[in-house]
């Protein structure tokens, strides 16, 4: 298939359309508007439906009724309009729905501003909702690769019966870059045989519910979704790693800011220095053991965010104190440039090379 | 350049790259020592708007008119009411850059007086490449629904068939073909053929001298 020009938002909805997604709930704000105006006028056309929605917390909801009738359905918002969905991405954890909830970032807290950030990923990674649960967060970097992740995507909240979130920013939602589709859907997806389709006269009904009326029976129904979460943990990490075995520095950073990190690596290795970096595409579950293979010798790592520092706290976690930690961030909807993480690098490794 | 009307509509589908060209279309002017305004028109889209680099541009003595009130975080319709400087303004070699679809194009209708036949161009940037404009009878239709909207006609045809820095010789002749089909079916001209400087040694004479090369202002260095 020839590549055609799309722009991240528009991108979403044609690779949920083509991984089987025909339905969508949403509610529009800036810079994730396309999404609901791409679906509105696409679905139709292959028998499915859109509803705008009267609120966020009304669109979550219709999600958790679509997807227990067993239909791959999804929902976008940008992060005050992801808080509100809380509620309901709790609900659809604690009752098993598979869905995909696509956050295009903006600057915050509160409404804050239009322009591109990545300070929900406590809110995506914590639980911004209520209870134990956890979400497969994925966090693509560009266009591509958003619509690879949204693919995926649909498969990952199959087949482990999970809410799945990719988390992106306002530039990956805004910017026009060059993408094809190739979806290839799994073949081990387990039938949705726990959807309230109707299972026929004298056969015992299926019931979709996050209440649990006996203490004993939502601490096995916990018990149950932390397995899941250990399953989710031991097969779905994604990581992109360069050069990090033998470099001095190694950074760390996901989405749009990974990308201008590897503008500023590429000026540095020009330079002489050795700087590497790791990647990480899956957020939750997020990729540990890639942290725990940077040798003893390497200086430091550096974590780039746009935020004030919240995946920091993974990469320390990560570490557990071997290494120095260090820190660059924007925030606001400032986008940081290639040069401000070159002089942050040499600020830490010093200037002689 | 020169032969184009005083104001020129650039108009498109969105994300055909009307603002990159419009951009670099305002900065040839400029070279050519012309008093160029750029009016960014724009109430569709918030990111990658020409105001953006409204900085660089006015370095170069161009006039750029934005939003009514300033900030990038600025999610408002409210176009600057200096548009009608550049229009009245004789001096002035006016680019009015259009947000896309005729949705975009609903803005025009307030300058309508000022849309004499004869005295504007109205250029329809395409783009072979993105999905919804690939096919004449597509192309065909947008220009009929924006110039309802806008209430003035197309007068020629940009081919701006790209892939970003990814823009191949085939991309601008693929464009190119598609333009001619167009073309032949409206009776509009092809202007010009948009492509990367770099480009420009690469494609068939047939092209002439309607080769249009540009820069990349609106890319940042880290993205594709």
């Amino acid at each position: 298939m020839t590549k055609v020009l799309m722009k991240g938002n528009e991108a979403v909805g044609a690779a949920a359309i083509a991984a089987g997604c025909h339905y969508f709930f949403g509610y529009p704000i800036t810079p994730q508007s396309e999404v609901p105006e791409y679906m509105s006028r696409e679905l139709p056309k292959v028998g499915g439906a859109y509803v705008q929605a009267e609120s966020e917390v009304a669109a979550i909801n219709m999600v958790y009724g679509a997807a227990g009738s067993g239909a791959r359905v999804m929902t976008s918002s940008s992060s005050p309009g992801i808080a509100l969905k809380q509620e309901g991405i709790s609900y659809c954890a604690g009752a098993e729905l598979p869905c995909v909830i696509v956050d295009m970032m903006r600057g915050g807290p509160g409404l804050g501003t239009i322009q591109p950030a990545q300070g929900d990923y406590f809110l995506a990674t914590r639980g911004g909702g209520n209870g134990d649960y956890r979400l497969i967060v994925l966090a693509p970097a560009d266009v591509q690769e958003l619509v690879d992740l949204v693919m995926e995507g649909f498969d990952l909240a199959d087949l482990y019966r999970t809410p799945v979130m990719i988390l992106g920013d306002g530039m990956i939602g805004q910017m026009m870059e060059p993408v094809e589709f190739r979806y290839q859907p799994r073949t081990d997806l387990p039938d949705k045989d726990w959807a309230t389709r109707g299972k026929g006269k004298g056969k015992q009904r299926n019931v979709i519910n996050s209440l649990y009326l006996q203490a004993e029976e939502l601490e096995k129904h916990n018990h149950k979704l932390q397995a899941k979460y250990a399953k989710i943990r031991e097969n779905e990490k994604k990581v992109e790693e360069y050069n990090v075995e033998g470099a001095d520095l190694v950074i760390t950073a996901y989405g749009t800011t990974s990308r201008i990190a590897k503008t500023a690596i590429t000026k540095l290795e020009k330079e002489g220095y050795k700087v590497g970096m790791i990647r990480p595409i899956s957020l939750y579950p997020f990729p540990n053991e890639a942290f725990e293979k940077i040798g003893e010798n390497c200086k430091g790592v550096l974590t780039v965010e746009m935020s004030t520092g919240q995946m920091i706290d993974d990469v320390k976690i990560s570490l557990q104190g071997r290494i120095p930690t260090y820190f660059h961030g924007r925030s606001g909807g400032m986008v940081p440039e290639p040069e401000e993480i070159v002089e942050k690098v040499k600020e830490i490794l010093g200037g002689d090379r | 350049m020169d032969k184009d009307k005083r104001i020129r509509i650039i108009i498109g589908h969105y994300g055909s790259g009307k603002t990159e060209f419009s951009v670099n279309y305002a900065v040839k002017l400029s070279q050519m020592g012309k008093k160029v305004a750029l009016a960014d028109l724009d109430v569709v889209n918030l990111y990658f708007r020409s105001r953006e680099k409204a900085e660089i541009l006015e370095d170069m003595g161009i006039k750029v008119i934005g939003g009514a009130i300033k900030g990038s975080g600025m999610d408002l319709p409210a176009i600057s009411g200096e548009v009608l400087t550049p229009l009245q303004d004789k001096s002035y070699q006016a680019i009015l850059d259009v947000g896309g679809n005729p949705q975009g194009a609903r803005t025009l209708g307030r300058y309508h007086s000022y849309f004499k036949d004869g005295e504007y161009d109205m250029f329809f940037v395409l783009n072979a490449n993105r999905p919804e404009t690939q096919t004449v009878d597509q192309v065909e239709e947008y220009i009929v629904k924006i110039q309802d909207v806008a209430r003035a006609k197309v007068t020629g045809i940009i081919n701006n068939t790209h892939l970003l820095k990814s823009t191949s010789a085939e991309d601008v002749m693929r464009g190119y073909n598609l333009a001619k089909e167009v073309s032949t079916r409206t009776g509009l001209p092809i202007k010009y053929n948009v492509c990367l400087e770099t480009l420009v040694d690469e494609l068939p004479e047939e092209l002439g001298d309607n080769v249009f090369p540009i820069k990349l202002y609106m890319r940042e260095e880290w993205m594709l």
